[in-house]
């Protein structure tokens, strides 16, 4: 698993390249969270176009970025989502607190 | 005709991508959907990490045992660990429902395996360990 992010004068871009299950969890939770600290930015925008697989690991986490995120006033948005990972984002409801962009 | 697969594996989560990648890759001699194959990865990472995480807290010295069996198109998945057990089956089906809400866990793991499958069960007894049953029809016809 590949975690890299990139600034953008209104939007941090975080880009996860591989699989998020439990085993990459923790790399994954303490990179993104790094560029939350750091996030000055009003968009936080999870890029998974990379992203070939997630399991429910990747709810929790992203539940978890969400409440961080809110609390700093910064909008979280999700991109590039392949079948299966929309799949799993839409059966666990993330969608009606983090708007798809495109 | 029926064709089986049985592994027992160490209660590693390292593990989780081969086991996922080795039950999706035993039912690609049936040409399913590669939604279907998208599908059985996500079901089978599900159940081994309960396993992982919850039956065995980690305990990497365990085994998990997973069967994979192929009947007629039709595709049933057991998971089963020697852990800890969960005392309350329904409760735990619930979505959202953890245990361990501190980690970040979800609680949605049996709520994927019954979307995801046709069919999904849970036995479970505390002290004893969890099975997790699980089928769905993967092909048409019978071309294995």
């Amino acid at each position: 698993m590949q975690v890299k992010f990139a600034e953008y004068a209104d939007a941090i871009v975080v880009r996860l390249d591989g699989e998020l299950d439990e085993h990459t969890a923790a790399q994954v939770r303490q990179t993104v969270d790094v560029a939350i600290e750091m996030c000055r930015q009003r968009v936080f925008i999870f890029d998974f176009s990379k992203l070939s697989f997630m399991d429910s690991t990747g709810i929790g986490i992203l539940l978890g970025r969400y409440k961080k995120l809110k609390s700093k006033g910064i909008e979280p948005q999700i991109y590039g989502a392949n079948r299966q990972v929309d799949k799993i984002l839409q059966t666990a409801g993330i969608y009606s607190i983090i708007k798809k962009t495109s | 005709m029926k064709n089986e697969l049985n592994m027992k594996i160490s209660a590693d989560i390292a593990n989780d991508a081969f086991v996922r990648s080795t039950v999706a890759a035993f039912c690609l001699p049936l040409n399913p959907t590669i939604d279907r194959i998208e599908d059985i990865k996500t079901v089978v990472s599900e159940a081994f990490t309960n396993s992982v995480i919850h039956g065995y807290d980690g305990d990497s010295s365990k085994k998990v045992e997973i069967t994979a069996s192929l009947t007629d198109g039709e595709l049933e998945i057991i998971v089963k660990d020697e852990g800890c057990g969960i005392a309350n089956v329904q409760e735990a089906m619930q979505p959202f429902f953890t245990t361990k809400p501190e980690q970040e866990r979800s609680g949605m793991g049996f709520t994927l395996m019954s979307t995801f499958m046709d069919d999904m069960k849970v036995e479970s007894e505390v002290g004893k360990g969890t099975r997790v049953y699980m089928s769905k029809k993967i092909a048409e016809v019978n071309n294995a």
